[in-house]
């Protein structure tokens, strides 16, 4: 029961934290745990239709039909995180000012509520199908029937909840005025580490090249498979021996991102400023986008995952 | 000459959970949560298609965070996943649904 426990614990950690975030990032917009729980909700049935049919999909495109659907979820989460962090540094101020009167009117725009939604799900969804598989897995081979594989799964997922609604409530502590400030750096560090993610799958199906299979190894430090070492992995990317095209994906989507969302802010201040914000942000953050959509270009319709 | 490392050659085969991959392609065999062999040598500086079977009928995940890979094996099938090119030295994986079922990669 316990073995089951802890595999189930590490799979729900990853969604349990990316979900926290994406919860304390949206502090203060109108209906977003709605949205929110049915992205979960959708996460969960993606997964059982992922595990479902595992080995089509792993045979899909030649072999390579897991890499791509994971590449696939995880640039889509890339980009959805990109466009919340960068409605947010519209609206964060707005939003501070208002948090604590629920359901008050909002800035007018498009709310960010279905790109919640969808990183949740893509999260739910990635992580699910492995829990899925493994559970499935073991409840055909289980002898003791399916008590303590339940209980195993209980504690595990009980576990991952308890991690995540930790990170969120000490998330929430941070006066308001700041909260945003911590979040849209979560955000940020979060979506550079799934692109990296992203990249390393195409570089697993042999669809980028490594660009130097590992440029550093800093596993003496910290060890990946750890507890804290698996943490860091989800927040902000955290891999202890990288290659460099992992490298690039993640500093082009701190560019990308982060371009954008610092020269929304200086805007708002400085009209001036606004002409030469544009060029930078259009020099520094096409490229990069560019690249992001080469990777993205490899997404199969509608086949998928694992 | 030859005939001297006749012998040798016979005895590295006869070390078991020892093997030798030809060439830029290895293969490894997941049986009863055990890899076959449990430490697979491999040419370093070249990159590698490794592939894996699960002969089992439960599904499982070859994962490796010293080879950054990660893929599921469905039950009674072989995957394949690209590896390298590999500094010298030992690369550990394992099944991330049975983490005491490890093996190694041997780059050289």
């Amino acid at each position: 029961m316990l073995a089951v426990a802890v595999i189930v614990f590490r799979e729900t950690l990853e969604a349990a934290l990316i979900v926290s975030i994406v919860l304390a990032a949206s502090v203060g917009i109108p209906r977003r745990t709605a949205w929110v729980a049915g992205g979960v909700g959708a996460g969960v049935l993606g997964a059982c239709a992922v595990a479902m049919f595992a080995a089509g999909i792993e045979s899909a495109f030649a072999g390579i039909g897991q890499e791509l659907l994971n590449a696939a979820i995880l640039c889509l989460a890339v980009l959805m995180l990109g466009w919340h962090s960068i409605w947010m540094a519209r609206h964060a101020r707005e939003l501070a000012a208002e948090a604590g009167t629920l359901g008050r009117q909002v800035a007018a725009g498009t709310r960010p509520l279905t790109a919640l939604a969808v990183i949740t799900a893509a999260a739910v969804l990635r992580e699910g199908a492995e829990t899925v598989l493994f559970v499935f897995g073991i409840a055909a081979s289980a002898q003791d029937g399916p008590a303590p594989i339940l209980g195993g799964v209980g504690l595990g997922v009980g576990a991952g909840f308890a991690a995540g609604a930790l990170l969120y409530l000490g998330l929430l502590r941070i006066p308001v005025h700041r909260l945003f400030t911590v979040t849209g750096w979560m955000v940020l560090l979060l979506a550079a580490g799934l692109a990296a993610q992203a990249a390393g799958f195409l570089l697993q199906a042999d669809l980028l090249p490594p660009l130097g299979t590992q440029l550093w190894d800093t596993s003496w430090l910290l060890d990946q498979d750890s507890l804290i070492g698996r943490i860091l992995h989800t927040l902000i990317g955290y891999i202890a021996r990288p290659a460099g095209v992992q490298v690039i994906a993640y500093i082009a989507t701190l560019v990308a991102i982060g371009v954008p969302m610092k020269a929304i802010r200086r805007v708002r201040r400085t009209a001036p400023v606004l002409l030469a914000v544009i060029v930078i942000g259009a020099a520094a953050g096409l490229g990069p986008y560019q690249a992001t959509a080469n990777a993205s270009t490899f997404q199969p319709a509608a086949t998928m995952a694992r | 000459m030859a005939r001297s490392i006749m012998p040798l050659i016979a005895l590295l085969f006869a070390i078991p959970g020892v093997a030798i991959a030809a060439g830029p392609g290895a293969s490894l065999t997941l049986r009863d949560h055990q890899f076959e062999p449990s430490e697979l040598t491999v040419p370093a500086g070249q990159k590698i298609e490794l592939h894996i079977t699960n002969s089992g009928a439960a599904p499982a995940e070859f994962e490796s965070a010293d080879l950054k890979r990660e893929k599921v094996l469905p039950g009674g099938r072989t995957v394949t996943i690209y590896v390298g090119p590999l500094r010298p030295g030992r690369y550990e994986f394992f099944d991330d649904f049975h983490p005491s079922s490890r093996g190694h990669l041997v780059a050289q």
